[in-house]
C-alpha cells in the first residue's frame, strides 16, 4: 500500500514538474559551472562533479529550448538535428560528453573546430532550455515532456517520438 | 489616449460606428416595447380576470408581431450589408502598404518600398499620413493574432499561413491605440501598439528619419553602451541597423528613442522604464520572450543611454 | 399477479394496493456500495447527474470568482498570466460541458420518463455509462487542473496556440480527451431522452400531447446527434497533430488552421443551442403552470423549437467573422444569424399572451421565467448587433460578446433552470422549498447578474478584449471592472442562498403533496418523491395537459408484470401499444465499462497504443454487460410483437 502510495505520488509529481512555466531560473541566472572535457586527470579518477540540468523533463523549457534551436540558428551547421557543417545531435555519438553540464559547456565555452562560444550571448537559462532540447533531440528526455511537431515542413520524426538512443562517448573521430 | 470604438477618427470606423447607431436606437426600441408588453401582461394576469380572447385570436396577434420581427430584422440585415459593402469601397490598389508581422507578444512593422534599402522597420508603432488610405498586410509569425485599432477599424486577424489586408484611414491626426484581440498566450494582455496619424508632411519626415542607420553613440558611457549591447545577449534577437546586431526575432531598436512605449505598448519610454525593463523583463510581463539578464547596474545604465540616444 | 396479458374489467383498491407492493418489490433499488454502482433507477442517475453538474457549476463559479478579482484592478498581481489562462478556460470548459449540457442531459433523464408516463427510461445501462463517463472525465479534468496540467487555450483550444509547437506538455491534450468524455457522455443521453421519447410514452400520448420539455428535450438530442461529432473531429485531429505528429492543422504540410475552427463552430455554435433548447421547454413548463393555462401556440412552439435547431446548424461562421473569409459567405451567416431571431420571439410572443391571458401567480421559479424575458431580450438583441458583419469586426472578442453570451446563457439558460430547479424541488425530494429564501436568491442573481454583465457591453465598446489576464490603468476601464468584481460577489451570495434552501428546505420543509403547483404534466400525477416504478395505476392519457383535462375515468393500464422491471414499448406516433419489454435490472457491468473506458482515454494522451491495448477491457466489459439473461431467452410470455397488453376497457386509448 505505501509503496503503491509512494508511486502514485510520483507520478503526480512528475507531472507536476512536466508543466511547471518557469519564466525565470529558479535559483538565478548563475548556474554555469566548469565541467571537465578530458577524461583524463591527475591522481585517482574522482567521480565527475554533476550539474544537473534543471529543465531536461520540462515540457515548457524544452519547447523553448526547440524555439531557441531555430532562433539562434543551431540549426545552420546542425541542421534540424542531422548536422551538416557541425555534427549531428539526433544521433547516440556524443564528442564532448553527454551529460547536460557537458552540453552546456560545449554551448557555452564552444569547441575546436567551429562550433562558437556563447558566453555572455545566451542567458544561463536559455543555455539549459538548450541543453534539454538538444537531449530531447535523440529520444533522451521523458517522452511526456519532449516536444511535438512544428508547424512547418517535417524534416523528421517529433522528439516525443524518437526512440532514446543511449549515448556513447567517441570524442574526436 | 482610450481606444474606444465609439471615438471613431478613421473612416471604417466612422462608418460602424453609424451602424452600431442605428442598430442600437432599433434593438432599444424593441426591447423597451416587448418589455412594455410583457408588463401589461403580467399586470393583467396577476389580476387573472377571463380575458375571454380566443387562441385563435392571440395566435393572429402573435403571427401580426413575428411579421413585425421579420421586418425589423430584415431592415438590419440590408442596413449592415451596406455598411460591409461600403467598407470594403476603401480597397483601392496604389496605396502606401505596411507589413505587420504579429510575434508573441509584439508587431514587427515595416513600410514597404521598391527599393530594398529603403524600407522601414520598426516594431509596436505605426506612422500614417491622416487623410490617406493605407494597406495592412497582416502576416502571423507563430499563432493567430488579431489586429485592432477600435477609432479607425474593425479588427482583422492574423493567422500564420494566411495572409490578410486591412485599409485604413484616419482622418483626424492623434495617437489611437490598439491591441491584439484574438488570445494568444501568456503576454495576450500586453500585446497592444499606437498608431500615430499625422500629417503627410511630419510623415515623411518621420519615415526619411527612420530610412537612416543608427546612431553614433557621443559620449563615454553611450559607448560603453553600444559596446556592451553588442557583447551581450542583446545582438542575439535585436537588430541596430549600422551595428553588428543583426538579431531579427525581436523588435528593431535602430530608432528605438523616437518610439513612445516600449514592451509593445505595455511602459512609456523613459529612461526608468527603459532600465526596470532590462533588468526584470519577466516580473513585467511574465512569459514573455525576452530573457532576464545578468547585468551589472552600471553596465545596465550604460545600455539604456546608449539606447535613449538612438534617434 | 398478471403473467400474462388479461383484461381486468375492475380495478379493485386492493388490487392496487398488492400490485403497487409487487411493483415496489421488483423495482427496489439495490443497496450496499455494489447497488450504488450497479444503480440503473433513472431518478437516482438523472439526480446524479444534475447534482453533479451543479459541483461543476459551483467549481466554474468559483473560478470565474477569482477572474473578477485578477481583474478588480488593473496590473493586479493575484494570478498571473499562467494560472488565468487555466483558470478562465477550465471556466468555460465546465460551464460549456460539465454543466450547462449535463444539468438538462439530468434534467431529461429524471423527467422524461415521468412526463411521458413510462416506468423508467429506455436504455437505463447506457444512461448509467453515461453518468460514469461524465463523472469521470470532470474529475480527471479538475485533478489535472490541480497537478497543473489543467488546459490553458480557452474553451475552444485553437490552433496553432492549442497545437503541438505552442502548447507544450499535456494541458491541450487534457482539454482534448475531456470533450471525448463529455462527448460519450452527452451522445449516450441524447439517445437514451430519444428512445424514452420514441417509445415509451404512455398510450394515449400522441406526438401532439407532448409536454413541451419532452419537445425541446427531442429536439436537443437530435441536435448533440449531429453536432458532437465534428468537435470529436476536431479534438481528436487535435491530439493526432499533437502526439502522432500528423498534419490536420499544418499549413506548411497542406493542413489548415481554419479548418480547426470550422470544426470547432459546426459544433461550436449549435452547442449554444444546445444549453438554450432544453431552457426554452423549461420556460414553456413554468409559464404554463404559474399562468394556470394551457400554453398559447403549442404548434408554434414546437415548430420555433425546431426551426432553432435547423438554423442553428446555419450560422457557425459569425464566431469566425474577424478570420478574413470572403465576403458573400459572410452575408449569408449574417442573415442566418439573424432569421434565428424569429423562433425566438415568436417563443416569446407566445408566452407573453399565456401570461396575458392566464392567472398569474407570482411564484419563485415563474419569477426566474420572468427574469429570463428582461435578460434574454437584452442578450438577444446583442446577438442582433453581432451578427452585423461591420459591427462585430469592432466588438468580436472582447467584452462585449462575453456580456452577450452571459446575458443570453445566464438569462436563456440558467435562470430558467434555477426556476425549474426550484419548481421540481417537492418532486425530487418531498418539501417544498422556502419562498422567502427563494425571493432571496432570485433578487441577487437578478441584481448581480446585471451588475456584473452590463458594464461589460461598455468595456467591449471602450476597447477592452477578452481573455486578459489584466489590463494598464488609464484606458477607462477600471471602474467598470469594479462595478463587474461587485456585481459577481453579489452573485456569489445568491448562489450561497439557494444552497441554504436547498439544505434548509430538505430537513426543515414543508411536505409537498403530489401537486403542489396545480401542473398539468404526468410527473405532478404521482408521489412526491416518486416510487421507483414511477407510477401505478397508469392510466390512459387523454389530453395535451393530462392533470387538467383528463377525465377521472381514463382506463387503466394492465397486463404488464409487476414482478420484474417490465415496461409498456408504444409506437412512434401514435404511442399505440406495441410490446412488452423486460428493462435491465441493475447493473455493475456499465460502471467497469466507464472505468476501463477511462484507463483507454487517459492512457492515450501518453501513447497512441493505448487505444489498441486499452480497448481490449472495454470491449470484454461490453460482452458481459449484453450477456442475454436466461430468463429472458426461456420466457414463454415474451415473443414480442404478439404480447399486447390489454386496456382495461374495451375501448382503449381514447
Amino acid at each position: 500500500m505505501k509503496r503503491r502510495l509512494a508511486i502514485a505520488l510520483l507520478v503526480l509529481t512528475a507531472a507536476c514538474e512536466r508543466e511547471r512555466r518557469d519564466f525565470k531560473l529558479p535559483n538565478g541566472d548563475h548556474l554555469t559551472a566548469a565541467t571537465q572535457v578530458s577524461q583524463l586527470q591527475p591522481g585517482a579518477p574522482s567521480p565527475p562533479p554533476v550539474v544537473e540540468s534543471p529543465f531536461q523533463d520540462n515540457a515548457y523549457a524544452l519547447s523553448e529550448g526547440k524555439r531557441l534551436y531555430s532562433a539562434f540558428n543551431c540549426v545552420g551547421c546542425h541542421a534540424q538535428g542531422g548536422g551538416a557543417i557541425g555534427p549531428a545531435l539526433m544521433d547516440h555519438r556524443w564528442i564532448y560528453g553527454s551529460r547536460p553540464d557537458q552540453i552546456f559547456s560545449t554551448i557555452v565555452q564552444g569547441r575546436p573546430n567551429g562550433m562558437p562560444s556563447f558566453a555572455g550571448k545566451i542567458p544561463d537559462q536559455q543555455v539549459w532550455q538548450l541543453v534539454a532540447y538538444v537531449q530531447s533531440m535523440s529520444g533522451n528526455v521523458p517522452k511526456d515532456a519532449a516536444p511535438a511537431r512544428n508547424d512547418d515542413m517535417q524534416a523528421s520524426k517529433p522528439e516525443l517520438r524518437r526512440e532514446p538512443k543511449p549515448p556513447v562517448q567517441t570524442g574526436h573521430r | 489616449m482610450l481606444q474606444s470604438v465609439l471615438e471613431s477618427a478613421g473612416i471604417q470606423a466612422a462608418r460602424v460606428e453609424s451602424e452600431w447607431w442605428f442598430i442600437f436606437r432599433v434593438t432599444t426600441v424593441v426591447t423597451v416595447i416587448v418589455l412594455a408588453g410583457l408588463a401589461v401582461a403580467v399586470r393583467r394576469g396577476l389580476r387573472g380576470r377571463d380575458t375571454g380572447a380566443s387562441e385563435q385570436r392571440m395566435l393572429r396577434y402573435i403571427g401580426i408581431a413575428g411579421a413585425i420581427t421579420v421586418v425589423i430584422l430584415f431592415a438590419i440585415l440590408v442596413r449592415s450589408i451596406f455598411t460591409s459593402r461600403a467598407l470594403a469601397s476603401e480597397r483601392v490598389s496604389d496605396v502606401m502598404q505596411i507589413e505587420v508581422m504579429a510575434y508573441q507578444w509584439w508587431w514587427s512593422v515595416e513600410y514597404q518600398h521598391p527599393e530594398p534599402e529603403q524600407r522601414v522597420r520598426t516594431a509596436n508603432e505605426l506612422h500614417i499620413p491622416v487623410g490617406k488610405t493605407v494597406a495592412i498586410k497582416l502576416l502571423a509569425s507563430d499563432v493567430i493574432h488579431s489586429f485592432w485599432v477600435p477609432s479607425l477599424a474593425g479588427k482583422l486577424d492574423a493567422i500564420p499561413g494566411h495572409e490578410a489586408v486591412l485599409w485604413l484611414r484616419a482622418d483626424r491626426a492623434g495617437v489611437y491605440r490598439g491591441q491584439c484581440a484574438e488570445y494568444c498566450g501568456f503576454q495576450h494582455a500586453h500585446m497592444a501598439f499606437v498608431v500615430i496619424a499625422e500629417p503627410p508632411d511630419d510623415f515623411e519626415r518621420w519615415i526619411q528619419a527612420q530610412r537612416k542607420t543608427a546612431n553614433q553613440p557621443q559620449s563615454p558611457i553611450e559607448q560603453r553602451g553600444l559596446q556592451l549591447v553588442q557583447q551581450r545577449a542583446c545582438v542575439m534577437c535585436h537588430t541596430i541597423r549600422g551595428t553588428a546586431a543583426g538579431g531579427r526575432i525581436a523588435p528593431d531598436l535602430t530608432h528605438f528613442a523616437t518610439r513612445s512605449t516600449i514592451a509593445a505598448g505595455t511602459l512609456p519610454r523613459t529612461p526608468e522604464h527603459v532600465n526596470a525593463w532590462i533588468s526584470d523583463p519577466q516580473a513585467i510581463k511574465p512569459g514573455n520572450r525576452m530573457p532576464t539578464i545578468a547585468l551589472a547596474p552600471e553596465d545596465r545604465a550604460a545600455i539604456v543611454a546608449y539606447l535613449e540616444q538612438l534617434r | 399477479m398478471s403473467l400474462t396479458p388479461v383484461v381486468q374489467l375492475e380495478v379493485t383498491e386492493d388490487h392496487i394496493a398488492s400490485e403497487s407492493r409487487a411493483l415496489s418489490h421488483s423495482w427496489a433499488q439495490p443497496r450496499g456500495v455494489m447497488g450504488f454502482l450497479s444503480e440503473v433507477d433513472h431518478k437516482r442517475i438523472g439526480l446524479r447527474f444534475i447534482i453533479t453538474a451543479l459541483v461543476f457549476f459551483a467549481l466554474g463559479g468559483v473560478l470565474a470568482a477569482l477572474m473578477r478579482i485578477q481583474l478588480a484592478v488593473p496590473e493586479n498581481q493575484f494570478l498571473g498570466p499562467d494560472l488565468y489562462n487555466q483558470v478562465f478556460t477550465m471556466h468555460g470548459t465546465t460551464m460549456m460541458f460539465l454543466f450547462a449540457v449535463p444539468v438538462f442531459e439530468g434534467l431529461a433523464i429524471y423527467f422524461i420518463p415521468l412526463m411521458v408516463g413510462a416506468r423508467t427510461i429506455a436504455l437505463p445501462r447506457l444512461a448509467a455509462f453515461g453518468y460514469w463517463m461524465f463523472l469521470a472525465g470532470g474529475v480527471f479534468l479538475y485533478v489535472s487542473f490541480f497537478l497543473n496540467i489543467g488546459p490553458d487555450n480557452g474553451w475552444f483550444s485553437y490552433v496553432p496556440l492549442a497545437g503541438p509547437e505552442f502548447a507544450p506538455g499535456k494541458r491541450s491534450d487534457t482539454w482534448a480527451q475531456l470533450i471525448t468524455f463529455t462527448e460519450v457522455a452527452s451522445l449516450v443521453g441524447a439517445i437514451v431522452t430519444i428512445v424514452t421519447i420514441f417509445k415509451y410514452r404512455r398510450p394515449g400520448m400522441t406526438l401532439d400531447r407532448m409536454p413541451m420539455f419532452a419537445w425541446a428535450e427531442l429536439v436537443t438530442s437530435f441536435m448533440i446527434i449531429f453536432a458532437m461529432p465534428a468537435v470529436m473531429l476536431a479534438s481528436t485531429s487535435l491530439i493526432l497533430d499533437r502526439l502522432v505528429g500528423t498534419h490536420f492543422f499544418n499549413q506548411a504540410q497542406g493542413g489548415d488552421p481554419i479548418l480547426y475552427q470550422h470544426l470547432f463552430w459546426f459544433f461550436g455554435h449549435p452547442e449554444v443551442y444546445l444549453i438554450f433548447l432544453p431552457a426554452q421547454g423549461l420556460m414553456s413548463t413554468l409559464i404554463q403552470t404559474f399562468s394556470s393555462r394551457p400554453i398559447v401556440g403549442y404548434v408554434a412552439l414546437v415548430t420555433a423549437l425546431v426551426a432553432t435547431a435547423f438554423m442553428g446548424f446555419g450560422l457557425w461562421v459569425h464566431h469566425m467573422f474577424a478570420a478574413g473569409l470572403p465576403e458573400i459567405g459572410t452575408s449569408f451567416f449574417t442573415a442566418a444569424s439573424m432569421m434565428i431571431a424569429i423562433p425566438s420571439g415568436v417563443q416569446i410572443f407566445c408566452w407573453i399572451a399565456t401570461i396575458w391571458s392566464g392567472k398569474v401567480r407570482l411564484e419563485v421559479p415563474m419569477l426566474f421565467a420572468l427574469g429570463y424575458f428582461v435578460i434574454f431580450i437584452l442578450g438577444g438583441m446583442t446577438g442582433i448587433m453581432v451578427a452585423s458583419v461591420p459591427l462585430d469586426l469592432q466588438v468580436h472578442d472582447t467584452y462585449f460578446v462575453v456580456a452577450h453570451l452571459h446575458y443570453v446563457l445566464i438569462g436563456g439558460a440558467v435562470f430558467p433552470l434555477f426556476g425549474a430547479l426550484h419548481y421540481w424541488f417537492p418532486k425530487f425530494t418531498g418539501r417544498m422549498p422556502s419562498h422567502r429564501l427563494g425571493l432571496i436568491s432570485f433578487w441577487l442573481l437578478f441584481i448581480g447578474f446585471n451588475l456584473t454583465f452590463f458594464p461589460m457591453h461598455q468595456l467591449g465598446l471602450n476597447g477592452m478584449p477578452r481573455r486578459v489576464y489584466t489590463y494598464l490603468p488609464g484606458l477607462g476601464w477600471e471602474t467598470l471592472n469594479l462595478a463587474a468584481a461587485a456585481g459577481a460577489a453579489l452573485m456569489a451570495l445568491g448562489a450561497l442562498s439557494i444552497v441554504i434552501n436547498a439544505i434548509v428546505s430538505l430537513r426543515r420543509g414543508e411536505m409537498a403533496s403530489r401537486n403542489p403547483w396545480n401542473a398539468a404534466t404526468l410527473e405532478w400525477s404521482t408521489s412526491s418523491p416518486p416510487p421507483p416504478h414511477n407510477f401505478y395505476p397508469e392510466r390512459v392519457i387523454g389530453s395535451r395537459d393530462p392533470l387538467w383535462d383528463d377525465p377521472p375515468d381514463q382506463p387503466i393500464i394492465e397486463g404488464i408484470r409487476s414482478d420484474r422491471r417490465e415496461v409498456l414499448v408504444t409506437r412512434l406516433l401514435d404511442a399505440e401499444p406495441d410490446h412488452r419489454y423486460h428493462s435491465p435490472e441493475p447493473n455493475v457491468w456499465p460502471f467497469i465499462t466507464a472505468v476501463f473506458t477511462t484507463i483507454m482515454l487517459i492512457g492515450s494522451m501518453y501513447t497512441p497504443w493505448a487505444v489498441v491495448w486499452g480497448s481490449i477491457p472495454p470491449f470484454i466489459t461490453l460482452i458481459a454487460w449484453f450477456w442475454p439473461r436466461r430468463t429472458d431467452i426461456n420466457d414463454e410470455s415474451y415473443p414480442v410483437e404478439k404480447a399486447r397488453p390489454q386496456l382495461n376497457e374495451a375501448t382503449g386509448p381514447a
